[in-house]
């Protein structure tokens, strides 16, 4: 019992960041319709930018959080306004292609700046977890958890109670509608693309310090929020936030019931098992953002 | 005077979408050697019909078949399988391939030879192929885009396009040739060419259903008219009666339409 | 005119060893070739039908484990205490048994793309290359996991009346890779043209008008897949039998992208452009190495892949193939036949 509740507080843990993920790719895909490879490259990006800021600049870990933040979210609008924006009305293949190719580029840049040993970074947390009862979770992952939850309602407030999220939700329904009422749908992509690439990058910053960094770290956590999507319901958010603890929870249970080797194929499975019998997600309320 | 035989019936045909009840207790044929078009204003349901006859829409209730064989269920391909071609409006060709091109992809269920012997190149394969080529050579002379032959689809004119749709589909070998308002956005001496093709091709023993709203049009080419509104038949019959039907001038008047 | 051109290649192709004295770039050359094979098989669902299977290295990498355990022999448990086990078979059959197998996997994959279209189907094909190398990452009775499959042996070819010849030279397997590649070609070469090619053909250029008259979706599809996944795993069988160990990175995605480089610069939906392509990218880091560390040039190619899409979208093949196109015939103007016809009719 106490190996079950250890295992659902990972889950918590850890679902928390990948629904960052997810809802980062839920709003690109879901509202732009772009397959965005370099999603996962952006979590990379996240996790090296602590590693710089903390050890290479000697800032403060605190402050680095919302630095990664904005450089990611800084980095999303470079790829969006120099790549995508180009491209808008070229057939899908073109642009997932592109998104391909840049990702490639990146990461290749990513191994040849910082090579491929892996970094950690240094965190100002006690090394003695926290002990409560028969679990025990690091002070860490309880940041993490904080701080994914944060980013969470943040995102939530941004696409419900803003006129940002407003005009985004609008897009996402029908395009030329929002159009035609005066949205700039330019402005609009460059913005979801920015704020999803931010909070890829966020997934990074808190998860690189509690494994390591590394520069093909990306590769799976793409797939992964390829999965929460898929499961999720494009362009749902709530979906994606289930989303993010169903897989986080078949990751540990498939971990510590089946074997740990194949931990990582759960995203897959689930991507493949669910786009074979239910395409729509478990909950197709594809009709709204939010 | 005898009717001829059924072609095409379209049996208690109805089409719910939710709660929006696109076409209500369908019921008419099209006898074989027939050119019937199905007319109506905008929203009466023309389309929907159009696309249960076609196969790319499965009726909520009633039955289509052809010749004797139910449509229901069937793939589209399995429909083309069965002689009933039909074309598009919008997006009618291959746009990256030449007009002949288009033809021999169009002449795809004549072209059947094992895959094996097409890759083996024997004699029968490439005997095949020529027949095809004099055969799309045929087509493309037929309704006279010779000139533009091996020219991308994808860069003729709107109008060359639907010919080449209409070429498509008949190197398809139809014996029913179901058209989608075939000459919306044709000029008026498009148009009177394409009346003289669809006739010729009834005349080589096709059954032609179209859907169109080009009143001129309908009445001079159609040997019958069906008319639809709100989803339902109001009238049918040779075109003079449906010309002076009261119901059928009220639906359109009252529509706010001006040509009937 | 063009057969004449095929020709020359080929003897091109047949010359090289003869002056070629490098050791270290006929190694390279060979496994170019394999290569592109691959990028020949990725062309054939890429190219001429439309699907962008992104997980293509899979059929590539099943090919290489099916013929190197086939030669090698394995005894591995299943559950339920059964055990399979396999005496080694000549890699000849190996070859043979990739091929099937791969094939087989992609008419899996062909009658999912019909399940699961546009961009989830590249998606899925993604995760189903990256379940296979988990699996030949940890099903370390079989695959030998990390520890890679070693002493794979070379393809012996049984000559009538000569005996046993065993592929184990650069020289020999140099021309073994050719003479496959040039199978490949032909065979695809041969079923583009023909009425399939032109089923898989309507089929991405405009589906819905294609299925209307009469082109079966799926199994143009499935077909489409089998033979590309055949052909991707007989080009692994040769890279097994070849470098003569395999280990699970022969699926990393990266060799994918590899394959798609190739095809997409080379031109997709056109014969020449994988060869093309493969060659490029086969050669260029041989002759980069030097001067580029690998990382940095794959920075290069990830940025030749976005440069190529956004200024030569169709290819090197094709964009260099419009400066010959045929001129327009002379406008005439003609009487369409179906109203000479009709008017022959009327006045009868």
């Amino acid at each position: 019992m106490g190996q079950f509740l250890q295992h659902l507080l990972n889950m918590l843990v850890l679902g928390g960041t990948y629904a960052l993920l997810g809802i980062g790719l839920t709003l690109i895909f879901g509202i732009m319709n772009v397959v965005n490879f370099t999603h996962g490259v952006l979590y990379t990006f996240g996790a090296y930018i602590m590693f710089i800021v903390v050890h290479q600049l000697g800032i403060n870990f605190f402050l680095a959080l919302p630095l990664a933040v904005l450089a990611g979210w800084l980095l999303g609008a470079a790829i969006e306004l120099t790549l995508l924006r180009p491209l808008r009305g070229s057939d899908i293949d073109t642009t997932m292609l592109v998104m391909i190719g840049a990702w490639i580029a990146m990461q290749s840049g990513a191994l040849w700046i910082w090579g491929g040993v892996a970094k950690s970074v240094a965190t100002p947390f006690p090394e003695a977890p926290l002990v409560l009862g028969p679990v025990s979770v690091s002070w860490l992952r309880l940041f993490v958890l904080a701080a994914a939850a944060m980013l969470i309602v943040v995102t939530y407030l941004l696409i419900n109670k803003t006129k940002l999220g407003g005009a985004m939700r609008a897009t996402f329904q029908d395009r030329d509608t929002a159009l035609l009422m005066g949205v700039n749908v330019d402005l609009i992509y460059t913005s979801t693309f920015a704020i999803g690439s931010s909070l890829a990058a966020a997934a990074g910053a808190l998860l690189g310090p509690v494994y390591v960094i590394f520069p093909q770290m990306g590769d799976l956590a793409a797939v992964k929020a390829f999965a929460i999507v898929i499961l999720g319901g494009l362009g749902n958010i709530t979906g994606a936030v289930i989303g993010g603890f169903i897989l986080a929870l078949a990751e540990e249970l498939g971990a510590g019931y089946v074997s740990s080797g194949y931990r990582d194929a759960m995203g897959f499975l689930i991507i493949i098992a669910v786009l074979i019998f239910k395409p729509t997600g478990l909950f197709a309320r594809s009709e709204r953002v939010g | 005077m005898t009717a001829p035989a059924a072609a095409l019936r379209v049996e208690k045909v109805a089409v719910q979408f939710g709660g929006l009840v696109a076409l209500s207790d369908m019921n008419f044929t099209v006898g074989e050697g027939e050119i019937v078009s199905l007319i109506g204003p905008n929203g009466a349901g023309k389309t929907t019909a159009f696309n249960v006859v076609t196969g790319f829409l499965n009726p909520t209730r009633g039955a289509v078949s052809y010749r004797g064989t139910p449509l229901n269920g069937l793939k589209p391909h399995q429909i083309a399988d069965l002689g009933l071609i039909r074309t598009f409006q919008r997006t009618s060709v291959f746009p990256n391939d030449t007009v002949f091109d288009n033809l021999l992809i169009g002449l795809h269920r004549q072209g059947r030879v094992g895959l094996v012997e097409a890759i083996l190149g024997l004699p029968r394969a490439r005997s095949s192929q020529r027949r095809l080529r004099e055969r799309a050579g045929e087509l493309v002379q037929w309704v006279g885009l010779e000139r533009r032959a091996h020219d991308l689809a994808g860069s003729l004119s709107y109008g060359e396009q639907r010919l080449v749709g209409v070429a498509l589909a008949l190197a398809a070998e139809p014996s029913m040739l179901l058209l989608d308002e075939p000459v919306s956005g044709m000029n008026a001496s498009e148009t009177h060419t394409f009346v003289q093709l669809v006739r010729n091709i009834r005349d080589r023993g096709v059954t032609i259903l179209l859907v169109e709203h080009d009143m001129p049009m309908v009445m001079s080419v159609s040997d019958r008219i069906v008319v639809l509104n709100y989803g339902r038949i109001i009238a049918e019959g040779a075109p003079d009666l449906i010309r002076n039907d009261p119901a059928v001038i009220e639906a359109y008047l009252g529509q706010g339409a001006t040509r009937a | 005119m063009r057969l004449a051109v095929a020709l020359l290649m080929v003897a091109a192709f047949a010359s090289v060893p003869l002056w070629l004295r490098d050791p270290y770039l006929m190694n390279a050359l060979i496994t170019t070739g394999i290569f592109i094979i691959g990028a020949m098989s990725l062309n054939l669902l890429l190219g001429f039908t439309g699907q962008l299977s992104l997980g293509h290295i899979a059929f590539f990498g099943i090919g290489a484990y099916v013929s190197a355990l086939t030669s090698l022999g394995f005894d591995a448990g299943l559950p339920f205490g059964f055990r399979m086990v396999h005496e080694p078979w000549p890699p000849i059959i190996g070859f043979v048994l990739a091929i099937i197998v791969a094939g087989f996997c992609g008419y899996l994959v062909g009658l999912l793309s019909f399940r699961v279209r546009g961009a989830y189907f590249v998606i899925v094909t993604i995760s189903f290359a990256e379940v296979v190398r988990l699996v030949a990452l940890n099903w370390v009775e079989l695959t030998q996991g990390p520890l890679a499959l070693t002493n794979i042996p070379s393809i012996t070819i049984g000559l009538p009346g000569l005996g046993d010849l065993t592929l184990r030279t650069k020289l020999q397997n140099y021309y073994l890779v050719l003479a496959v590649a040039i199978i490949a070609y032909v065979l695809i070469s041969r079923l583009v043209h023909s009425h399939f090619g032109r089923a898989m053909r309507g089929l991405m250029e405009n589906e819905t008008l294609a299925v209307s008259v009469g082109i079966d979706v799926t199994k143009t599809l499935t077909l489409a897949a089998v033979i590309s996944a055949g052909i991707a795993g007989a080009a692994g069988s040769l890279y097994a039998h070849y470098i003569r160990i395999i280990d699970p990175e022969v699926f990393a995605f990266i060799n994918t992208v590899t394959m798609v480089i190739m095809v997409i610069t080379g031109g997709k939906g056109s014969l020449a452009g994988p060869v093309v392509g493969g060659v490029i990218f086969g050669l260029l880091p041989v002759f980069l190495r030097p001067i580029m560390a690998p990382e940095a040039q794959w920075i290069a190619y990830g940025g030749v892949l976005i440069v190529i899409l956004f200024v030569l979208p169709r290819g090197i093949v094709p964009s260099l193939a419009q400066r010959f196109v045929r001129p327009r015939k002379a406008i005439e103007t003609v009487v369409p036949v179906a109203f000479a016809e009709r008017d022959a009719k009327e006045h009868a």
